[in-house]
């Protein structure tokens, strides 16, 4: 009974957790414990957003295609709205995080019509709202993944102003987002070193000349855009679609 | 203890269908020393006459500035006003941030109305012991005076006065209401000062220590004179006969047209017509 053939005495403690490892009951499957990503990148998204400030006004232009990546997959998507008879905006990026923004800024707009005083919300203001909410979503690890510009007439003088994703943002005179930043972007600024305070013409013609531009340069456009207008005197005004005038003469060899 | 039994909580109604205790919180305001308020197309005034509790303690703090645009002056329970004005500070310290400009007056009187209505119709609450003159200026709606009451009703007005013995400066008031708007600051001042002054009893006189004056206008951030700053305005108005100061009635009065108060609907869209009074002023409730 006490003799001493055995060999090896039993572990102490057996199916229990490796030190400093958790225990997986049995029957269960580890849990998979990775958080959610698919919010972090987009995934029907728009290219760029055009503007620029002239003397009485904004405008604000953006094609009309959503893409799946390099797939040109809808083709009749606008992203240049009204907000209020102050305000226009356009968006770039992700096109449901822009539907799911321009939703809240509707309600915003509806429950202050709702207060019936007369007042209405200054683009400065929309401006500074927006900031405040896309910095919020980039600080949840959860951005919308778009690009903001804000235009309209603060006690009648034109403001441009633009956030991004990550809650960043500034006013400028013009402001290109996305592929535009590239391509439009410059310009615009050159146009306006050499003529500083453009009429309401001379910032068209330059619109339509960056969206030419852009549709030849950024894989990702449509030559069709929406103008999105709001002018001191005029109102808001968005036009469209515009086509863009194409010349494909160049490609051919001869 | 009580005058009558229905009184023993907010929400019963006495049987003549009124509130009792809201009643009586309507009271605390008139316990108050008096303040005024005015204002022209330009600028709010607002004064008050500072009390104190004991020879050897200073005298109590009437006027509370809320933000760049507005302040206060406050009557009855120190304490409830306190509370009320950094809700309001803070409201408007939330739309800055948020909006990145000033918040419109009559959205942060909407607001401090329903907060003051809810303590009304609750079994666990009681009303605000406090009156209120708002004096503010938006770029928008221009200056604005607007009066708040313990029932939670509020009311914007072109002056008014709350607090013991109020009824007297209201009277002075408004003999003065047609030339309000076209005045400069200066005689807003003035003005403020004799109404004030109607409301003290004969041996009693204003002084640097116990006036205080705020005011705002446009392109000017609210700004409250105190002791020595009050003097020159104070000198302005010394050795004038002063009227009757038979004191009268305490707090501002409900319902009725009163001539003091902007017509339309309370705390509705500024800029209205103005109103034709119908009876000079019912002080029976």
């Amino acid at each position: 009974m006490f003799n001493s053939t055995h060999s090896a005495p039993p572990p102490f403690w057996s199916n229990g957790p490796a030190p400093g490892a958790f225990y997986n009951f049995p029957g269960t499957v580890a849990p998979v414990t990775n958080p959610i990503t698919h919010t972090q990148s987009p995934v029907t998204t728009s290219t760029s957003i055009v503007s620029i400030t002239y003397d009485k006004g904004v405008l604000i232009a953006g094609d009309l295609l959503a893409s799946y990546g390099s797939l040109a997959r809808y083709k009749n998507c606008p992203r240049v709205i009204e907000i209020n008879p102050n305000i226009i905006m356009g968006a770039g990026g992700d096109y449901a995080d822009f539907q799911y923004v321009k939703s809240f800024i509707e309600q915003k707009i509806i429950d202050e019509d709702c207060l019936d005083d007369g007042l209405k919300m200054k683009p400065k203001s929309l401006y500074c709202w927006l900031t405040r909410i896309m910095y919020q979503r980039r600080s949840k690890l959860d951005p919308f993944w778009n690009n903001l510009v804000v235009g309209g007439i603060q006690d009648g003088v034109p403001f441009l102003g633009t956030v991004d994703k990550l809650g960043t943002a500034y006013t400028d005179k013009v402001i290109c987002t996305g592929y535009g930043a590239h391509i439009a972007l410059p310009v615009l600024r050159d146009a306006l070193d050499k003529k500083p305070n453009l009429n309401l013409n001379e910032a068209k013609q330059l619109i339509k000349k960056c969206m030419e531009v852009l549709f030849y340069r950024d894989a990702r456009s449509y030559p069709k855009y929406q103008l999105g207008m709001i002018d001191v005197d005029e109102g808001v005004k968005i036009e469209g679609p515009i086509s863009v005038e194409e010349n494909w003469n160049i490609a051919y060899m001869t | 203890m009580f005058r009558n039994q229905y009184d023993s909580d907010v929400t019963v109604w006495s049987p003549q269908g009124r509130l009792h205790q809201v009643e009586y919180a309507m009271e605390a305001v008139n316990l108050g020393s008096a303040t005024v308020g005015l204002k022209s197309a330009s600028h709010a005034v607002i004064i008050a006459l500072k009390r104190a509790s004991s020879e050897l303690s200073a005298y109590q703090k009437k006027i509370i500035q809320i933000d760049d645009h507005i302040g206060i002056t406050i009557s009855g329970l120190t304490a409830d006003a306190r509370i009320l004005s950094r809700y309001m500070r803070n409201e408007c310290l939330n739309y800055k941030y948020s909006m990145d400009s000033y918040m419109p007056l009559n959205r942060l009187i909407n607001i401090l109305g329903i907060k003051m209505q809810h303590c009304t119709q609750r079994y666990d609450r009681r009303p605000f012991g406090v009156g209120l003159l708002v004096a503010g200026y938006d770029d928008d709606a221009g200056a604005h005076i607007y009066q708040t009451c313990p029932s939670a009703n509020f009311y914007d007005c072109k002056a008014m006065s709350i607090g013991a013995r109020s009824q007297s400066a209201r009277t002075y008031l408004e003999k003065k209401l047609d030339e309000l708007p076209s005045m400069a600051l200066e005689d807003l001042i003035k003005h403020g000062l004799r109404a004030l002054r109607d409301t003290l009893p004969p041996e009693v006189d204003l002084t640097t220590k116990n006036v205080s004056i705020g005011y705002v206008g446009k392109g000017t951030s609210f700004k409250i004179l105190e002791e020595e700053e009050t003097a020159p305005f104070l000198a302005l108005i010394e050795g004038e006969e002063r009227r009757g100061g038979s004191g009268g009635g305490g707090g501002a009065v409900e319902g009725a047209a009163d001539p003091l108060r902007e017509s339309g609907d309370e705390g509705g869209a500024p800029n209205r017509g103005d109103p034709v009074p119908q009876v000079a002023m019912d002080t029976t409730e």
